[in-house]
């Protein structure tokens, strides 16, 4: 290397590069083209298994990787490299934590998918670590443009990945629209920046900080309309209302396993870079800005949640209550101290964990081809697999927030930071669209708990729900049709109306499963690590 | 506060049925013999009342403050404890818990997959019994909310045809409630933390805090709704009568006997401690409300044709009373409304058990139906009329003493709704002897000739019961012995705060300073008359 650039050295000066810094992103990145050459070096392409091993060991790697990350920050404190476009903080390591397990869960769930859509090829594992690592580099980023950059490699992965599904036309056009769309926002969040350069001098975040703090800027317009494209940009990416139009249809469009990362990464990296902008940057025009994220979240948990009431596509429905989701962690934007830092950093891994989980199941229940995810096809889950469908129903609960598992710390965390700067309005909104979200993750937990054609569906439709008066008996008497919870099969004779169809569990499908459970419930009893981990990470923000 | 007890008593008391929850739900039941869950799940029932009846022994007699405290970290970085104690207001709430978990656990056993409902009941029991001792505000909240999972589930799995619609109903509009509940306990530390500099949730600390009249008006109003919706307070009842008549008979029992509490338990610790002014100023709305579901529950049941929605209606209107004595603010009031609370459990508990009982011979709760059972069933006829006349207040029984104390306690500081309230209680006979006469006497026809009477094992459940329907009727002396000093100290808090005193006379000798009972001896009044009957109020019905 050195005797390549040495002609050029007099003029070039290269920039001194902390490779730990961007450690888990180089991982990210090498696994993916790892995974793309030896398919292209060797006679045929890599196996699913082999490319499905590849991302967990890829993935796995860059957890350890942020656990060096993590000891040099804590030792030495956070650090910028680079010429100063990235930083290494305990802010991003928990960003690249996040990340990371999202993509080891989904490889997990990826392969028992692909194997049975019968997708061949590496490119879907390589696509998502790709993708991983431009969320990674929007964690770890300090400069507006190496944000764009962690976007756009963030993003274009994702219309490619959404698209992966040939066998369904809906993925096309899902991914199409996503890519539109996307591009769309793209080009505003450009605009953006080159505004905020305009105003500021800068596209370096500190700098910019450090423009604002030294500098009253009397006539604002520009640095007003750069930070409102920047917000728009933003919105697309997290899917806040009203930029959330994209949502539904990509979610339901693509890949399930897919629409699960999608909704973990993409919001990971988004929600990461906009936390270090706004807070961090702009802080000093926060009473700007404050009013106009009050706006987004008001939007954005109302309209998740209500809107989510009236679908009847299980995916769809996830996607909504994303958006709700959004607008809790929009909350920690608000509150924009570090008490809302890491409430938002604790929702975005907590939800990670959850949403991935919740759609391994919605993977494993879809028909071949990826369809049937009608809320009618989980009708009588319980009775035929009583396993998946406590777990899917821990799961939802988590999401609705219910106590001793990590939705609810997170809900409170998030909560009690606009609390502390006295948005009491906007505390009651949330909860309140909390309580409206528990009625349609219930909504799903009843119908998988109930009898095939029986009434317990709150919103009867397709006539599902005239039979009910009719069969009014003893409880106990109606048999083997409703078990909740913990049945066991065996625990029940057989019924003729149940016996359609019980859905195959992948294996590494099921452990990834149970390791979102198992995360969501024990990080929800023993709360300590995960929220220490949390907010240790704010304290190095700088 | 007392120092720590070297053995954790309560913390015990709640891990124990939690534990025990999942070691049920851990024991396959492919394997075992039917009956090991109930067995196991009775087992550890029983152990929990033990340890409860261990507590109640232990109890200092003259100790108003919290006793048994035990104090550990749980979320440090939010400031959140594992702070539980016991004092004379929730003690026996306690003890009649954990009496009637395993009443309901034996006397309403669930036909299909024990193995659940057992597991949901033991985690119900953990939720109620955390509920009661919790001593910090979001552990409360937590066990507060953790309540809903498991009676959803029960409503859900085991209830009747319209169980779904009723499970959700319930599960929202209870959730609901609890987002104002969560903002205000959020709001109340984080004011407080702006004064002290302090974030904790303890309750000792907390009500401490200087608020202003509004803020605690508002936030008296947060708390309350929470608590309205549970208890629930009219006109936020909607959803119990659907609640309790879908419920299985041990949902119905748990819902109606156990949870109705903690809303009414919710308003005397918190509400009382923590907003004194605010609930002095609000007396008048609450006590209005208290007396208006009095009424409307009495009328309601009256016209009701199904006895399980009669006896769900004559719950919202004996949950008036509560209401009525807590906000009278004097010390037989608020002695009387706690005292409500056990009897109101006890005698609810029976009269769900006997009409699922009579669910289970007849298949059917229509009062049309139902004629001349007591031609073929005395025993069933004469528990019923014993724990009927226990609800309509006949004196000699418990329900006489608890809405004696509270329509005297009221009376004396607020006439009017005294007068209005005892409207209630005839009203309650109406119903309650109109129903009898429909279902026991007359003559037998059809099935009605043929029922079966109580069996040995219905008649060991129902027993216990009877006769401590019978026991604080007779002599409530030692149970208003240890609820007395703790009620003294909250009304001594209250006043302090608002500088108003109830008169001498509502302290009925037990009170704080001997010089106001003593100035209310010599004005020979009939209201001193009282005085003896908060202590041995039988005496004064003989």
């Amino acid at each position: 290397m050195g005797a390549v650039t040495a002609a050029a050295a007099a003029h070039l000066q290269l920039p001194h590069i902390d490779y730990l810094s961007i450690l888990p992103v180089l991982i990210m990145m090498g696994g993916a083209v790892l995974v793309v050459a030896v398919s292209s070096m060797t006679r045929r392409a890599m196996g699913t298994g082999a490319s499905t091993a590849v991302s967990l060991v890829t993935g796995i790697a860059a957890l350890v990787a942020a656990l060096f990350q993590w000891d040099s920050v804590a030792t030495h404190g956070a650090k910028v490299t680079i010429a100063g476009a990235v930083v290494l903080d305990g802010f991003s390591v928990f960003i690249q934590v996040t990340v990371a397990v999202a993509v080891v869960l989904t490889a997990l769930v990826a392969d028992g998918y692909l194997k049975r859509e019968g997708i061949d090829g590496p490119e879907f594992q390589a696509l998502a670590l790709l993708s991983a690592s431009g969320a990674m580099v929007m964690g770890s980023a300090n400069d507006l443009i190496v944000i764009f950059l962690g976007l756009e490699i963030l993003s274009i992965a994702l219309y490619v990945l959404t698209a992966m599904n040939f066998k369904r036309a809906e993925s096309g056009e899902a991914a199409l629209k996503y890519f539109v769309l996307g591009g769309f926002s793209s080009a505003v969040f450009v605009y953006g920046i080159a505004l905020t350069y305009g105003a500021t001098g800068s596209t370096n975040l500190p700098e910019i900080a450090d423009y604002l703090a030294r500098n009253v800027v009397t006539s604002n317009g520009v640095l007003l309309a750069g930070l409102a494209l920047l917000l728009v940009g933003f919105g697309f990416k997290v899917a806040a209302v009203p930029f959330h139009m994209w949502s539904p249809d990509v979610y339901q469009g693509a890949p399930s396993p897919i629409t699960g990362f999608m909704a973990a990464v993409a919001k990971a990296g988004a929600f990461a870079a906009v936390l270090r902008v706004f807070v961090s940057s702009f802080a000093t025009v926060r009473t700007d800005w404050q009013p106009v994220v009050t706006g987004l979240a008001v939007l954005t948990l109302l309209v998740g949640a209500i809107v989510a009431l009236s679908q009847r596509d299980v995916k769809r429905m996830l996607a909504y209550s994303s958006i709700n989701h959004a607008g809790f962690i929009l909350l920690g934007l608000e509150a924009a101290d570090p008490r809302g830092v890491a409430a938002s950093l604790y929702y975005l891994f907590a939800y990670t964990v959850m949403v991935v989980g919740t759609f391994a199941v919605v993977t494993v229940m879809a028909k071949d081809g990826d369809n049937g995810h009608d809320i009618e096809d989980y009708r009588g889950l319980a009775r035929r697999q009583p396993v998946l469908a406590l777990s899917l129903a821990v799961l939802l609960l988590a999401q609705a927030g219910a106590p001793f598992t990590t939705g609810f710390l997170a809900k409170l965390q998030v909560v009690s930071s606009v609390v502390a700067v006295h948005g009491y309005v906007l505390a009651v909104i949330a909860m309140v669209s909390a309580a409206v979200a528990a009625f349609f993750y219930l909504r799903l937990a009843v119908v998988m708990y109930s009898p095939t054609g029986s009434v317990a569906d709150p919103l009867p439709s397709d006539g599902a729900g005239d039979t009910a008066e009719v069969t009014e008996l003893l409880p106990f008497e109606r048999g083997s049709d409703q078990v909740p919870g913990l049945a066991v099969l065996t625990d029940a004779p057989p019924i003729e109306a149940v016996a359609e169809r019980r859905v195959a569990v992948p294996r590494l499908t099921a452990l990834a499963i149970a390791v979102s459970v198992a995360v969501t419930v024990v990080f929800g009893v023993v709360p300590a690590p995960l929220i220490d981990f949390a907010h240790k990470a704010t304290l190095l923000f700088h | 506060m007392p120092a720590s007890q070297p053995f954790p008593f309560l913390t015990v008391l709640v891990l124990l049925p939690a534990a025990g929850a999942a070691a049920v739900a851990l024991v396959p039941s492919s394997r075992t013999a039917r009956w090991v869950h109930e067995a196991l799940g009775l087992a550890v029932a029983t152990a929990t009342l033990v340890l409860a009846v261990v507590v109640a022994v232990r109890f200092q007699v003259a100790d108003a403050g919290y006793q048994m405290t035990s104090d550990h970290t749980w979320a440090s970085s939010l400031g959140i404890r594992w702070f539980v104690g016991i004092d004379g207001i929730s003690l026996f709430l306690v003890v009649m818990a954990a009496v009637l978990f395993p009443l309901a656990m034996l006397g309403a056993r669930a036909r299909t997959d024990k193995r659940s409902f057992v597991a949901w009941i033991l985690l119900l029991e953990a939720a109620c019994l955390g509920s009661f001792v919790s001593l910090d505000l979001i552990l409360f909240f937590l066990f507060f909310e953790l309540t809903l999972v498991p009676t959803y589930f029960i409503i859900s799995g085991w209830g009747f045809a319209r169980r779904g619609y009723a499970a959700i109903k319930f599960f929202v509009y209870t959730f609901a409630g609890s987002a104002f509940l969560l903002v205000g306990i959020l709001a109340v530390a984080f004011i407080h933390q702006s004064q002290t500099h302090v974030l904790t949730f303890e309750l000792p600390a907390l009500a401490r805090t200087h608020l202003s009249g509004t803020e605690g008006v508002l936030l008296f109003l947060a708390f309350t709704a929470a608590f309205a919706v549970k208890a629930p307070v009219f006109p936020f009842h909607t959803w119990s009568p659907d609640a309790y008549a879908e419920a299985p008979t041990a949902g119905a029992v748990l819902l109606a006997a156990v949870m109705a509490k903690l809303g009414t338990y919710g308003i005397i610790r918190f509400d009382l401690n923590l907003f004194p002014e605010a609930t002095h100023t609000l007396a008048p709305l609450l006590l209005t409300l208290g007396v208006v579901g009095i009424l409307y529950g009495a009328v309601v049941a009256c016209v009701q044709r199904d006895l399980k929605r009669l006896v769900a209606y004559s719950s919202l209107a004996h949950i008036g009373f509560i209401v009525l004595g807590t906000f009278a603010l004097t010390t037989q009031g608020l002695s009387g409304g706690v005292l409500q609370m056990v009897n109101h459990g006890l005698v609810i508990a029976a009269l769900f058990l006997l009409i699922g009982w009579i669910y289970e011979r007849r298949r059917t709760w229509q009062v049309g139906d139902l004629t001349g059972l007591q031609k073929s069933a005395p025993v069933l006829a004469g528990v019923f009329t014993l724990v009927m006349l226990a609800s309509i207040g006949l004196p000699g029984l418990n329900g006489f003493v608890g809405e004696f104390l509270i329509l005297s306690g009221t009376f004396i500081v607020h006439r009017w709704w005294a007068v209005a309230a005892t409207i209630g209680v005839v009203l309650a006979a109406l119903y309650l002897l109109w129903a009898y006469q429909q279902v026991f006497h007359g003559v037998a026809t059809g099935a009605n000739a043929k029922i079966r009477d109580l069996g040995w094992g219905e008649r060991l459940v129902i027993a216990p019961l009877v006769i401590l329907i019978v026991f604080l009727g007779v002599y409530p002396a030692p149970v208003l012995d240890r609820i007395t000093p703790s009620v003294n100290r909250l009304v001594a808090h209250v006043e302090q705060v608002t500088h108003d005193r109830q008169p001498s006379v509502a302290t009925g000798g037990t009170g704080n300073t001997a010089g106001s009972a003593a100035a209310a001896v010599p004005a020979g009044d009939p209201p001193v008359q009282v005085r003896p009957v908060s202590v041995h109020p039988t005496r004064g019905a003989r």
